[in-house]
């Protein structure tokens, strides 16, 4: 081969790689994108059985419940209107308590939404009060307060 | 008085690397070089007194300085006083600017092997990257503002910051993502004084090799830290502020690669000028990810759009202009030698081709989420599951690459390799048989990697085979010694993603329980304190067969700020570590989560050994130039 099509051969198999890769993630995304609910969203059945999301809101007041176990929880997450019930294995955050923001990890079952994983709102000054979720939190502290 | 000199010393600095840059363009007319070389170096004295000024006022606790305030407190150990530093915007970015200088002034100093013409070109290209970073210093991000009066006491520091890590991690990241400067710059100035060829990628090769073997160190390093003190026995997230580390190694590792192509057979030419473009551009998209605070991580220290958007626009005005320059001089960059596909240039190729693909698709799930919030508004979160499937593959098909790549010759390769495959092959098909009996569970990515891992532990010493060990270069023991590093962090990765074993559990004192083969008890949970935290501590005793280990996991309390961490405790044995963490009381006992995690040291191990392996290879590279430099001259 001339060094010339070898060449042409490269630039034409980089590219193609590109692609690939480009094809490949949009496959990827397609469905292991975890998108973000709010409770509203969940009640009216906008998250999908059994797929990765993200449910965040507040920790309703007097919601949490520990079951005999020692290590398993039940709360509520709401938006100040509606309600999902939560339950959740494991050690919860340093900042997770009732009346704060949070922001979970897991996969609705039924009515229930199964949690793998709890992310407490961090100290502010380091952590920016995102985590995915600010906005509804702003709407739930807001209608909360309502 | 400390600090305004540091500040000082900065716009001095500042000043001078626009003198560099206009020495470059060619407005002054001393010689280029005798004057590039001072001001380099003169540049790098500069902001290593500003980057010293800054940890003189944090050891002093001077909080008249808003940074020492904001991040500093009097009761602090030092260590996290000198550390604290960095850690926080201000001081990373300084840091980051000090280490862009310091790579500067080496490439002044140290690098004889281009001509001057080409040296005063990249020193140019230094210079304006260098500019950049001092304006959004200067103007954005400025570490010595005062404040008056001075509070009479700090706020102290993240107490997840607070840990030796901090003293390692950060600056041994930072030399290796920002030392890839210099190989964009060695790029920028070979395309603009039309020099692409082999004696630059000699040149290049060092430099790469440098900052990849402190990238790989410091990304193994953060991985441990974040292994031990988040308490989540996770090794790796993929985690966007991780994935920043990661895609400038994934491009600083093609490039190492593809500029061997460049230095030995003269080929790859555009492409190694691009990768050297995409590597640090890749750090410095890793910069904005972190630096701008659109992230929500321990890395992202404050929220400013400002700054967000400073930095924005420096990548766009760096990498752009790159790009425009590759694309001008493109079409004059001579083909390289021709070679067949079966040979040491193929394999090459297809392990950038792999590894591009692999950043890709790590640059797309890592930009995706911030790019359809600005677009839609709509919240996605990109994790795990997606980069596993996605990235997973094809990392293990570019460890199966290592089976037969490092065997074959330059140009072309007509002998029968199939005797040297096949033993690896064997090897990687037995461990997958095994697997399938004992432990049906496995996942296809844990089972592969266990097996490929396997296989590649011989399969990276055969390319010493036949060779007279003594008459080896360096470079290839460098090699041997990475590649086996792949195999052994493989191994780790795939035995602790099927072996590990967790319990999650309430006990109370004298409770025992079994965690895989260990057996644990709850000696006692008491109190304790440390300098500026109180904790509550578990006593664990774990046994299996012989001896007792102790274990003490703490929950800490930190007073400033006022922050519950929880502090690990982990025992490593020859076979794997067993990790503890303590967490809270309830009426039945306290939390407690265990895990027993086999092999799972051989992550680390890998990844020091890769990073070794690279040592070895930078060693035998300028030890043999010397060498040779001393034979032309005689």
């Amino acid at each position: 081969m001339k060094p010339k099509h070898q060449r042409l051969t490269l630039a034409v198999l980089a590219i193609i790689a590109v692609a690939a890769a480009v094809l490949l993630a949009m496959w990827g995304l397609r469905d292991r994108a975890a998108y973000f609910f709010t409770p509203a969203e969940v009640a009216i059945g906008k998250a999908q059985q059994g797929a990765a999301i993200r449910l965040g809101g507040m920790v309703k007041k007097g919601s949490i419940r520990q079951r005999s176990d020692g290590v398993t929880i039940d709360f509520i997450v709401t938006d100040g209107s509606h309600d999902v019930p939560v339950v959740y294995r494991g050690i919860t955050p340093d900042l997770f308590k009732e009346g704060s923001g949070v922001v979970a990890e897991g996969r609705m079952r039924g009515k229930t939404f199964v949690a793998d994983t709890i992310l407490a709102k961090h100290d502010e000054r380091y952590m920016p009060p995102q985590m995915g979720n600010e906005v509804a939190e702003h709407a739930a502290v807001k209608t909360v307060q309502q | 008085m400390i600090a305004e000199l540091g500040l000082a010393a900065l716009w001095l600095a500042a000043a001078l690397a626009l003198l560099q840059l206009l020495l470059a363009l060619g407005f002054a007319k001393a010689d280029g070089a005798k004057a590039a070389r001072p001001l380099a170096l003169l540049q790098a004295i500069l902001t290593l007194l500003a980057f010293g000024s800054l940890i003189a006022v944090f050891l002093r606790t001077d909080l008249s300085v808003a940074l020492v305030f904001e991040n500093s407190h009097s009761a602090k150990p030092w260590l996290y006083k000198f550390a604290g530093t960095w850690g926080n915007h201000e001081g990373s970015m300084l840091l980051w600017v000090a280490v862009l200088s310091v790579s500067g002034a080496a490439l002044a100093v140290l690098e004889k092997r281009i001509n001057e013409k080409m040296l005063v070109a990249s020193l140019g290209a230094q210079a304006a990257l260098g500019l950049g970073f001092y304006a959004f210093l200067l103007f954005a991000s400025n570490p010595f503002a005062r404040l008056n009066p001075a509070p009479l006491e700090g706020r102290g520091l993240n107490p997840l910051l607070q840990d030796p890590g901090l003293a390692f991690h950060p600056p041994t990241l930072y030399l290796g993502y920002v030392g890839l400067s210099v190989a964009f710059s060695l790029a920028v100035g070979a395309m603009l004084t039309r020099q692409v060829d082999a004696p630059l990628a000699r040149a290049m090769r060092p430099w790469v090799l440098a900052s990849w073997i402190f990238l790989t160190l410091g990304i193994t390093a953060g991985s441990y830290w974040a292994y031990y003190e988040l308490g989540w026995g996770g090794w790796w997230f993929w985690d966007p502020v991780e994935n920043a580390s990661l895609m400038p190694w994934l491009a600083a590792t093609a490039l190492l690669h593809s500029v061997n192509v460049l230095a030995a057979r003269g080929g790859l030419r555009s492409w190694t000028m691009m990768l050297a473009v995409v590597a640090f551009s890749m750090s410095m998209v890793g910069t904005f990810l972190v630096r701008s605070g659109i992230l929500t991580s321990v890395h992202a220290f404050a929220v400013d759009p400002q700054r967000g958007t400073f930095i924005l626009a420096l990548l766009a005005i760096y990498v752009g202009a790159a790009l425009i320059l590759f694309a001008a001089r493109a079409a004059t960059i001579r083909e390289g030698a021709p070679f067949k596909p079966v040979s040491r240039e193929g394999a090459l190729v297809v392990n950038n081709l792999l590894l591009s693909v692999i950043l890709g698709v790590v640059f797309v799930g890592t930009l995706y989420p911030i790019i359809a919030e600005a677009l839609s508004g709509e919240k996605i979160s990109v994790g795990p599951p997606y980069f596993n499937a996605v990235a997973g593959p094809l990392a293990l098909i570019l460890g199966a690459l290592l089976f037969v790549g490092p065997l074959l010759r330059w140009r072309s390769d007509r002998r029968p390799l199939a005797k040297w495959v096949l033993p690896s092959a064997l090897i990687a098909l037995v461990v997958v048989g095994i697997s399938f009996a004992f432990a049906p569970e496995m996942s296809l990515l844990a089972r592969f990697g266990l097996a490929f891992g396997t296989a590649l532990l011989p399969a990276s010493i055969l390319p010493l085979f036949g060779r007279s060990l003594k008459r080896t270069p360096l470079a290839v023991w460098g090699m041997v010694v990475a590649h086996l590093g792949v195999g052994v962090a493989l191994i780790g990765m795939a035995s602790d993603s099927a072996f590990t074993q967790e319990k999650l559990t309430v006990a109370r004192p004298g409770d025992k329980m079994q965690v895989g083969p260990w057996l644990i008890e709850l000696a006692g949970i008491a109190p304790v304190a440390g300098p500026n935290w109180t904790a509550i501590e578990a006593h664990l005793r774990a046994s299996r067969g012989g001896g007792t280990e102790t274990l003490r996991p703490q929950a800490r309390t930190f007073t400033s700020p006022f922050t519950e961490t929880s502090e690990t405790a982990i025992h490593t044995a020859w076979n794997g570590q067993f990790y503890a963490v303590i967490g809270r009381q309830r009426d039945e006992g306290w939390q407690l989560r265990l895990w027993w995690k086999p092999f799972v040291t051989l992550i680390w191990l890998g990844g020091v050994l890769i990073g070794i392996g690279g040592l070895i290879a930078l060693v035998g590279r300028l030890w043999r130039e010397r060498r040779w430099g001393r034979q032309v001259a005689e």
